[in-house]
């Protein structure tokens, strides 16, 4: 791995993480082990009480744990300073937390001020981080008294991007905000991480979002055990067990439908059949088993971007691509 | 030493003229209550009505500003010039200090009120007055009941000052060191603490009396941040 | 405690017509004394204010900071401002005399003492007034205990620590009209003098008295703009 490379991202592992809270007797987290490859956007999901927010503030150290480690690219985060660890990774929580007597930009270049960088960089920095995050290099000059909540949590997030941290660790950043902007954001996210590939570590109870937003998901039952950790397809299609079935819900088969599209499949040659429901490649398979059903069609046409059919898919192959 | 001496010269005064204190105090009690009275009446319903439409903040809480800005020496002058010496012009200028508090505090206490129920009142059908008096006035309390209780001791300790302008009170004693020597402005000093002290606890037992069971907090005000002494 | 004696009816026999017949408000009296009687009057009012807010400030400045950083005194002192106040302030100045004489010092010393009472509180409420999550993300992104204080809880607390000094000003021009009963200075002088006379003076009380309450006004007006200036963020509404 070449220094470029591990700077732009940190391979983080769970170690057997033990955490108890005294006069507790479930443990917060129990012998908690994963392994987060660079570059992987990971969900922590699970009900209340199932350690996740308490696994992401070991990370950076905000809470302490009792035994096992917790290692960035193969270094204890016991070993490095507190201050120097938790400068050298993003942090956003739900409330997002801006400073309300600084500008958005001197909100964002607060670490990089407090890293010293000189003020030109600073300033080119903090723009293109504005435009990363969707926002206008106007708003530098604004407060967050004058922003709205979207708006709000795209700061929080370029803030924690402004130092170029290899590790992002994301709490509930979207809970307190209306559905549209939430999906919206979302959907910015996963652009974000596409094209700026860290490894993130997202808490969540929201299993949709778990599903929506992950390369690796680790479910955490009550009393920090992790129940399953894998790929959102993984788990969808084969649940470690009863409680993870029940987490993710009885239309999972649904669910997994979901995560992949009419352009993704092995289509059937057209076979100019009319009377047919027809959806774009970009429709997701599960969408179009609702157009077919809804349709009373056994069928459906794929299109092109230009409108041209380009295939088609029966229902009964269904089953098969599961 | 001198400490030492003042507070046991002080305790002697008090027991050698108990008669002559709890006279000086009874006028004291009677020139504040004058004064509180005349202020609560003009204050207290001016307050309450503009909190309960939400306008006229800028009277409310300027009246404080004011109030605070007005030295009550300065008051006690004027309104001797005006009302001539005794009473009157004590208890006017008294009521006048007494007046920031309370028109601002029952200002604040009406118009912060949970708007939603406020609202899910107006929804119901209340008439003003029916919103005013079954909602509005007993979640104002504590913070009305704060004001009243600033204004209140501010009237007590301040009245001494009056004794420059016939204002009589055991104000008479501490402004008289001449006569009464230090002993005596001490010991009368502590009777101004010790009315101050009984009036707060009055007030504060008032509020407990007329608040809502199920509101009741037993919280013990804190700071008094807004008070002028004499 | 005796008054110093100053000219009791100004100009014996040269008054006007105004000041012999004791009418409402004599400008030429005014404009005859303000040199001797008001405007030094005003200058040692305001040194007096000037002094004893700077004192005080300073001194619950430290003592905010370290019960902040240290978590202690927080609950001693409600009880100690509420007592405070239930001391007459004329009562209070004559009862330091016994200590430090009849000097400015006595006086700066109440003075102090009503300030510190006003501000202490109001300087801790400030600093511990920023929101808890402001405070996790300050403290996530790496920022030292010291750097959180100095850099988001103190300037978050600006307003408060602002609206402290507005009412400690107000109160201290206020009470130090009263200080003139221990020393002839002060706006409190021409007002205690002319009410000794058994025919109060009108006008000197209401031009001492204006004056007062004029200083008032303007020290709690530049504070106001004062905190417009240093707090742009705190009137803002989303847009």
């Amino acid at each position: 791995m070449s220094s470029q490379e591990s700077r732009a991202a940190a391979e983080l592992r769970f170690d057997r993480v033990t955490k108890h809270y005294a006069g507790r007797e479930t443990a917060a987290l129990s012998e908690l082990s994963l392994e987060i490859p660079a570059g992987t956007f990971c969900v922590l999901v699970g009900p209340s009480g199932g350690g996740k927010t308490t696994a992401l503030k070991m990370v950076n150290r905000l809470i302490p744990f009792d035994s096992g480690d917790i290692t960035i690219d193969g270094r204890s985060v016991r070993d490095l300073p507190l201050v120097a660890l938790r400068r050298g990774i993003g942090y956003v929580i739900q409330q997002v937390g801006l400073f309300p007597h600084m500008t958005i930009g001197e909100n964002v270049a607060t670490v990089p001020r407090l890293l010293g960088w000189p003020k030109r960089r600073i300033r080119e920095r903090t723009a293109e981080l504005l435009e990363l995050v969707g926002l206008e290099a106007a708003d530098a000059r604004r407060y967050p008294a004058q922003l709205s909540g979207g708006q709000r949590q795209r700061v929080g997030l370029a803030r924690a991007l402004a130092a170029d941290p290899p590790l992002l660790l994301m709490d509930e950043p979207f809970g307190a905000l209306d559905p549209i902007t939430r999906t919206r954001l979302q959907d910015e996210l996963r652009r974000l991480h596409h094209e700026v590939r860290k490894t993130v570590i997202f808490v969540t109870h929201d299993v949709d979002e778990a599903i929506k937003m992950g390369d690796r998901i680790a479910i955490l039952r009550e009393g920090g055990v992790l129940a399953q950790y894998d790929t959102p397809d993984a788990i969808l299609a084969h649940p470690a067990d009863e409680f993870v079935a029940q987490f993710i819900g009885e239309d999972r088969a649904l669910r997994r439908l979901a995560l992949r599209t009419l352009g993704d499949v092995e289509l059937d040659p057209v076979d100019g059949s009319t009377d047919v429901p027809r959806a774009p490649r970009s429709t997701t398979l599960r969408n179009a088993v609702s157009l077919m059903v809804g349709a009373g069609s056994d069928r459906i046409v794929a299109l092109d971007d230009g409108g041209t059919p380009v295939g088609t898919l029966r229902l009964s192959r269904i089953e098969e691509l599961l | 030493m001198i400490v030492a001496g003042a507070f046991t010269g002080a305790f002697h005064f008090i027991v050698h003229n108990p008669h002559f204190l709890a006279s000086k105090t009874l006028d004291q009690i009677e020139l504040s209550a004058a004064a509180l009275g005349i202020a609560l009446v003009v204050a207290l319903p001016l307050g309450v009505v503009l909190g309960h439409f939400h306008r006229g903040a800028t009277i409310a809480i300027g009246a404080s500003i004011l109030g605070r800005a007005l030295p009550s020496l300065v008051l006690i002058g004027i309104f001797l010039t005006v009302l001539g010496i005794g009473f009157r012009n004590n208890t006017v200028a008294l009521a006048v200090l007494a007046t920031g508090p309370i028109l601002t505090n029952s200002y604040e206490s009406v118009d912060r009120v949970d708007r939603d129920a406020v609202d899910a009142a107006i929804g119901l059908g209340m008439t003003h007055v029916q919103i005013l008096r079954r909602i509005e006035l007993p979640l104002a309390l504590p913070l009305l009941f704060t004001g009243l209780r600033v204004a209140a001791v501010t009237v007590v300790a301040t009245a001494p000052v009056a004794a420059v302008a016939g204002g009589g009170g055991l104000g008479d004693i501490i402004v008289n060191q001449a006569s009464y020597g230090l002993s005596g402005v001490l010991g009368a000093s502590f009777c101004v603490m010790a009315l101050s002290a009984a009036v707060f606890l009055a007030l504060f037992g008032l509020q407990i009396a007329v608040t809502p069971r199920a509101l009741r907090a037993t919280k013990v005000p804190g700071n008094l941040s807004g008070k002028e002494p004499a | 405690m005796s008054l110093a004696s100053g000219p009791v009816i100004p100009n014996f026999g040269k008054g006007s017509a105004c000041v012999r017949g004791d009418h409402t408000f004599c400008w030429d009296w005014v404009r005859d004394h303000w040199n001797d009687t008001l405007s030094p009057a005003l200058v040692q009012h305001i040194e007096l204010t000037v002094i004893a807010v700077g004192i005080g400030f300073a001194l619950a400045f430290a003592l905010a900071l370290l019960a902040h950083s240290y978590r202690l005194l927080e609950q001693p002192f409600g009880i100690v401002s509420a007592l405070l106040y239930t001391i007459p302030s004329i009562a209070l100045f004559q009862l330091l005399v016994p200590f430090t004489g009849i000097t400015w010092t006595t006086v700066e010393i109440a003075l102090v003492a009503y300030t510190l009472v006003i501000l202490y509180p109001n300087i801790t409420a400030g600093l511990r007034s920023t929101s808890p999550e402001v405070l996790e993300a300050a403290r996530g992104m790496g920022l030292t205990r010291q750097q959180v204080l100095w850099r988001v809880e103190l300037p978050l607390a600006v307003p408060a620590i602002i609206a402290g000094l507005r009412i400690a000003v107000v109160s201290t021009i206020s009470i130090g009209t009263i200080a003139a009963f221990l020393l002839p200075k002060g706006l409190g002088y021409p007002i205690f003098v002319a009410l000794g006379n058994p025919t109060p003076f009108k006008t000197e009380i209401y031009s001492a008295g204006a004056l007062a309450i004029g200083l008032a006004l303007v020290c709690d007006a530049l504070l106001v703009l004062l905190r417009r200036l240093l707090v742009p963020w705190a009137r803002l509404r989303f847009a």
